[in-house]
């Protein structure tokens, strides 16, 4: 029976092209690989579903087994957050044009890089910076990016990376530069989250600016959820010392936070999860750099870039990518990194997201959220047991700590079967925090959430 | 037969051109409550609005759904050779849709995903069987980020054995994708490039005269994209082996050997598989994309985590102390990983044995017929097996004979709604190179078309040069003029950028 | 300049552009032993061409080419060569200045005559149509002063001056002539009848190809400067250096600081110039005294050769006394790859050196990436 999926699974198609071909047999076709190269058993997986029913039986009897942020009540977020995605976005992301597009000519992709286009302006409108490169894989993939822009903008092989740091992007930018014993490493060094504010130690920061210090990477909103205050300072100190700020911001953030670039970011690095992306398991993840149009960081994108051109038709506009020499291999010192399929879709997605949004969206989004989570830190603060470890001067997460006795892993299983699903356990990660979790809400949240979780928490810590 | 086609042409404004001060597309919901302050520390909150534009939500959809008009794709043809065009089952994105995979958080308890990790468990068995190797992960977010994590893996390794001091080079050949040399130079290693011979196959001895006690890694693909299947490539395997280096298979030309060989049994230590292109997952434009890492048990303990183990019946996380550590943020792309093991479910072992087939089948049926199209020549002509999953072809004779060049007989092309065929990697070893790849997705017809279309447009070549030269003609724009684009006073990644350069004002004008 | 009677002066209107200035020849019979499989046009093949029937293509490639340029162009100053060098080619609306008038047939003199017009001019810059052979005249007499671009007529077109195609020359003309400061130096080399390499350095517009490429491109002047940067890193403390000739080698001066002779051979050691363009006598010297040297050396032009042509100073004598493994070969990526066939040559006198000379050899074409190549004697 022929397949659904291949059209020339049918014989006679089959057949039409062998005997065209001048073969007897499909074998033949394979000479080229000696005897000896053959699988020792044949490959040994279950016969084909040719039927979708069948497909999508199987797959949704799998499926079902999980449970998801929307039947349960979700305080997860930890620099990966649950926002709402407007239905336009998904009406997009589901068009066939983009869903199936790869490298055509700038013509017959247009309309996709003018997209692409609209998310790098609309992006830039955002942080407030005229030069963004299309995303990379990641959050973390762009901060690593961003600090090896800054080590070959500085000539310089040290960055020092600001706490607090997530485990999960940390671990990103350690692989990204490479280790400690090889050429042309790139040393990371991480300096501890000042436990009294949950924010950057400026001041441990600033003892550690040497002359080999290419960039300082700092956060804002941080992973502990806290609006950085010395951002301005830390710039400051940096660039005395020759070395570029690199900062990650949260863009949904940025409706009603001051742009970090207008408090001396050089490189501005971020998520694009938030914009307009599913939570999808981890893979809505994305990240964007941004910097001045000016050469000297232009020239150091590894990524690729869209830029406005004209065409052969006087005052026709279209789009080309800017700088594509300097985008794979064989450009520049210290390996200028590299580039592949990246996460262009979602990028799509999020030029529609910010189109909705507009400035009221963000700045009402952006509202809506620091209410809520005041709201919730403010209401849990006042559970027996509880302790908000900085109740204000936070985004959209904050750190609850809980009185000994329950450990955050006990407490969560505990909501858990309540079907609510408890903040990121810190215990690990952020010991000096003692016995903490990160809690996140955001505009998902009506105020009968938090006091469906409240009323949870206390009867768990009761 | 030639078919009329003119592509989506409306010349659409941008989204920021458009709207007008006040319109709405997104309302958020009010705050919970009044705070009565402001929670923004003091000096932090955002005063200059960002110049995003004001724009309804219908205005929104329509325009994005114009966009969309204007992208080819693969509602038109696409045999857009190396990146194996394939058809990409619906049914998956429907499911990918729902709560049970896009409403998941990756810090979720193990408890609550574990559909989500039975199915990447088993997927990651399956590409086991397929490739003999003992442990798959799916963190890397495309082939050239697993080509980094098989630099990386590789570091590990040889730290942990004391020798990454010395253990400095890493080998390629001329006709590997570029992100193998990319990413292991942005690993901190020497890269070699390994020549092709006369055969147009990278040279074994040129291999064995580089190989030594500083070789880390080997990491090469196979077939190339000539369609050329190294018949010495255990030989390779055994050279790099026997002075302690690593052997990486770049698995991207893979449609048509599934089925038949596993990297494993030909002594590679670790492969890669494109799941966005191999199977079945679409590509989006470049992603989100998967390159499945799978590797020997030896190089297991240096796998980025969390890896995914089933104990007793329960489907768990687990760290991998000792690995890399992370590659990228969480598990990976999981809802591709999904897609794909929906395609290979529907597939089976005799589905994707019969794609290598058909793939393989329906390159060689376009080869017979587009070597009788005068003008078109193939790589390596003396190299007379069938070739692979794909050819590589050249347009230098017919560039020679009327001056145009395989990017003009493109251009041309997507005039008849095909889109661009893939030329080269770099460096073009062949003159005006150009590589279809058929896969088994496209009808015989749809094959006929495309071939049909390359023999109208070099016909239209020959009688009025300038219509090739010119085109596309049928498309959303003309052809680009690129003088601006690496211009620093011209170029512009924004319409803020643009704006400046331009003297314009805030709406353009 | 000797002038013909075509008007003279810029007519009203006629776009000088930017003030820069082009001089346009062309080498009408570039290109005629191409489908003789001859290798150029120059002397005795040229009577085999024409005895064969060969017809001249060089002349379409040029007016194609300037067709394209008058698009973008319309209207433009330009000097140029008399009929059949160029004058004959100059689309309507261009004003024309011609410098110099050929007498038929036309020969390498009449190029080079023209050329030293073109300089006496002031030209900012020579487009040319013909092959390795009419570059390497044109190198020569601009002496790397002026700017050339060179539209592909000929058969040997392995120097890097030539654009891509007669449209790419249009485009990249046209360009050059918005912004003409950026040019960058790139090596001008061909093989006469005898077989004797001869080299020159010309400057060509260095502005991007500003096409559309595919997944990936390799951009090989910057590979390149840094590449001598990377080397130039790596030269251990008290050690000698011999750097040959050629634009390649001298991006490893550039990164030390110090001049290079580009056309000769020069030492260093310790980031200091300790000689520059020495004899072969001024090398044995100083390699008696100096100690373990390395040698870093260029690939010369599109024949592949590093050792024989361009730098005969480099003598067995030297060579053996620096040592077959203390060789660094340099090249960019493109210069490599256009190699055809795909090997270096060594054109050395010692047959047993020559042995050791040859093998797989590994080729830098960038800070740690490296390309192996077959050398051949």
């Amino acid at each position: 029976m022929a397949h659904p999926y291949m059209p020339s699974s049918a014989e006679k198609d089959k057949a039409t092209m062998i005997a065209a071909t001048g073969i007897v047999d499909i074998e033949e076709l394979f000479e080229q690989i000696p005897p000896d190269h053959y699988a020792k058993r044949p490959i040994n997986l279950p016969p084909g579903l040719r039927s979708e029913v069948a497909v999508h039986r199987h797959l949704t009897d799998l499926l079902r087994k999980n449970r998801s942020c929307a039947e349960n009540l979700n305080f997860l977020g930890a620099g990966y957050w649950q926002h709402y995605v407007p239905a336009v976005c998904d009406e997009i992301a589901g068009r066939s044009e983009f869903l199936t597009s790869v490298w055509g000519t700038p013509s017959s992709d247009h309309g996709r890089n003018q997209a692409w286009f609209e998310f790098a302006s609309q992006l830039g409108a955002l942080v407030d910076l005229e030069f963004v490169g299309l995303p990379v894989y990641s959050w973390g993939a762009a901060a690593a990016f961003g600090l090896r822009m800054a080590t070959r903008i500085t000539g310089r092989s040290t960055v020092l990376v600001a706490g607090p740091a997530d485990p999960e992007r940390l671990g990103v930018i350690r692989t990204y530069c490479a280790g400690e014993d090889g050429e042309d490493a790139i040393s990371v060094s991480v300096i501890p989250v000042d436990p009294a504010t949950g924010r950057a130690d400026v001041h441990a920061i600033s003892q550690q600016l040497s002359p080999d210090v290419a960039a300082v990477y700092v956060e804002t909103p941080n992973y502990l959820g806290q609006i950085e205050t010395g951002l301005a300072e830390l710039a400051r100190l940096a660039r005395a010392n020759g070395s570029e700020t690199v900062v990650g911001v949260d863009p949904i953030s940025l409706g009603v936070l001051v742009p970090p670039a207008r408090l001396g970011a050089d490189i501005v690095v971020g998520t694009t999860q938030p914009l307009g992306i599913h939570l999808n398991a981890g893979g809505g993840v994305g990240g964007f750099i941004a910097t001045r149009d000016e050469e000297r960081y232009a020239s150091q994108y590894p990524t690729l870039q869209v830029s406005i051109c004209d065409t052969l038709t006087p005052g026709e506009r279209a789009f080309g990518m800017t700088l594509f020499h300097q985008s794979s291999y064989g450009s520049r010192e210290q390996g200028n990194d590299w580039t592949g399929n990246s996460v262009y879709l979602w990028t799509v997605v999020n030029a529609v997201y910010m189109a909705l949004l507009g400035p009221a969206g963000f700045r009402e989004l952006g509202d809506t959220i620091l209410a809520g989570s005041h709201y919730a830190a403010e209401k849990l603060s006042r559970i027996p047991g509880v302790t908000v470890l900085w109740p204000d001067g936070f985004f959209k997460e904050f750190v609850l700590r809980f009185d000994d006795g329950y450990s955050v892993a006990d407490i969560n299983a505990a909501l858990l079967a309540k079907n609510i699903f408890g903040g990121k356990d810190l215990t690990a990660d952020f010991p000096e925090l003692g016995n903490s979790a990160l809690y996140c809400v955001t505009e998902m949240h009506a105020a009968a959430d938090i006091d469906t979780l409240a009323a949870a928490l206390t009867e768990v810590l009761a | 037969m030639i078919k009329e086609f003119h592509a989506a042409r409306w010349s659409e404004p941008l989204i920021m051109e458009m709207g007008g001060p006040g319109r709405r597309g997104f309302v958020p919901p009010e705050p919970i409550a009044d705070p009565g302050r402001d929670l923004v520390p003091d000096g932090l909150r955002r005063s200059i609005a960002p110049d995003l534009p004001e724009v309804s939500e219908p205005e929104v959809l329509r325009h994005y759904l114009h966009l969309s008009q204007q992208v080819m794709g693969m509602v038109g043809i696409s045999l857009f050779g190396t990146c194996t065009m394939k058809y990409n089952p619906r049914v998956s994105q429907q499911l990918a849709r729902q709560d049970f995979l896009a409403q998941i958080h990756p810090h979720q308890d193990d408890a609550t995903v574990q559909g989500l990790l039975e199915i990447v468990h088993r997927f990651d068995l399956m590409l086991r069987e397929m490739s003999g190797m003992d442990r798959f992960i799916f963190q890397p977010g495309g082939g050239a980020a697993a080509a980094h994590t098989h630099a990386m893996v590789t570091r590990s390794y040889f730290a942990a054995r004391g020798e990454l001091g010395t253990r400095r080079e890493i080998v390629t050949s001329a006709q590997a994708h570029p992100c193998n040399p990319a990413t292991a130079a942005a690993a901190g290693f020497e890269v070699i490039t390994v020549p092709l011979g006369d055969d147009g196959l990278p040279s074994l001895d040129a291999l064995r005269s580089v190989v030594s006690e500083r070789t880390a890694a080997l990491m090469i693909n196979n077939p190339d994209d000539m369609g050329l299947y190294n018949p010495q490539i255990k030989q390779w395997v055994d050279a790099v082996h026997e002075v302690g280096g690593l052997c990486f298979y770049d698995h991207a030309n893979f449609n048509g050997v599934m089925g038949r060989i596993r990297a494993r049994e030909l002594g590679f230590d670790a492969c890669m598989f494109m799941l966005h292109k191999t199977f079945g997952v679409a590509k989006g434009g470049g992603g989100p994309a998967v390159g499945a890492y799978g590797c020997s048990a030896e190089l297991e303990p240096h796998l980025p985590g969390p890896l995914v183990d089933l104990d007793d019946g329960v489907y768990r996380r687990r760290e991998n102390p000792g690995g890399v550590g992370r590659v990228r943020e969480y598990l990976g792309n999981l809802t591709e990983v999904v897609k794909a093991y929906a395609w290979l479910v529907a597939m089976g072992s005799d589905g994707v044995r019969e794609a290598a087939d058909i793939s393989v089948l329906a390159n060689n049926y376009m080869e017979t017929r587009l070597m009788a199209i005068p003008g078109v020549s193939k790589s390596y002509p003396g190299m007379t097996k069938h070739r692979m999953e794909m050819t590589r072809y050249s347009l230098g004779d017919y560039t020679a004979e009327t001056g145009l060049t395989a990017a003009d007989v493109q251009n041309r092309m997507t005039d008849f709604g095909v889109d661009a065929f893939w030329m080269s990697h770099e460096p073009w070893i062949i003159p005006e190179p150009f590589t279809p790849e058929a896969g088994e997705a496209w009808s015989v017809e749809e094959l006929d078309y495309w071939i049909d279309v390359l023999a109208h447009v070099l016909d239209e070549g020959r009688r009025d040069p300038e219509l090739v030269r010119t085109a596309p003609h049928h498309q959303v724009v003309a052809k680009i003029d690129g003088s601006s684009l690496d211009d620093p006073n011209r170029w512009a990644t924004t319409w803020a950028a643009y704006r400046r350069k331009n003297n314009l004002g805030s709406d353009g004008a | 300049m000797t002038t013909s009677s075509s008007a003279q002066g810029s007519r009203p209107g006629a776009r000088v552009a930017g003030g820069a200035r082009i001089g346009i020849v062309l080498n009408p019979i570039a290109g005629m032993g191409g489908r003789m499989a001859l290798h150029g046009t120059d002397g005795a093949a040229l009577a085999a061409a024409r005895a064969a029937g060969a017809v001249p293509v060089a002349a379409e490639r040029m007016r194609h080419a300037l067709d394209e340029l008058a698009v973008l162009e319309p209207e433009l100053a330009v000097l140029v060569a008399g009929a059949p060098m160029g004058a004959d080619l100059v689309p309507p609306g261009w004003h024309a200045t011609v410098v110099h008038q050929p007498r038929q047939p036309t020969t390498a003199n009449d190029t080079r005559q023209t050329a030293r017009e073109f300089v006496a001019a002031g030209v900012d810059l020579v487009l040319f149509g013909g092959g390795d052979g009419t570059a390497r005249d044109i190198a020569e007499v601009l002496a790397g002063r002026v700017p050339m671009l060179g539209v592909p007529c000929g058969v040997k077109m392995h120097s890097g001056v030539f654009a891509t195609g007669p449209r790419s020359a249009a485009h990249v003309t046209a360009r050059f002539l918005s912004s003409p400061g950026r040019r960058r130096p790139v090596d001008v080399l061909d093989t006469t009848s005898d077989g004797v390499g001869r080299m020159a350095t010309a400057l060509v517009p260095d502005l991007g190809e500003g096409v559309q490429h595919g997944k990936s491109s390799a951009s090989s002047g910057s590979d390149v400067a840094a590449l001598g940067r990377w080397l130039a890193g790596r030269m251990q403390p008290g050690r000698q250096y011999i750097l040959g000739p050629g634009t390649s080698v001298a991006h490893v001066s550039a990164a030390l600081g110090v001049p290079s002779s580009l056309l000769g051979v020069d030492v260093v050691r310790d980031g200091t110039l300790i000689a520059a363009d020495v004899s072969e006598a001024a090398l044995l010297a100083l390699l008696a005294d100096g100690g373990p040297s390395t040698l870093i050396l260029g690939v010369v032009g599109g024949q592949g050769f590093l050792l024989g042509r361009g730098n005969q100073q480099l003598s067995p004598a030297v060579l053996r006394r620096i040592g077959p493994d203390n060789i660094e070969i340099i090249a960019s990526a493109d210069k490599v790859a256009a190699l055809d066939p795909p090997v270096l040559q060594v054109d050395v006198d010692d047959v047993e050196l020559a042995k050791d000379l040859c093998g797989f050899r590994k080729v830098w074409t960038g800070p740690r990436r490296s390309l192996v190549m077959r050398v051949v004697a």
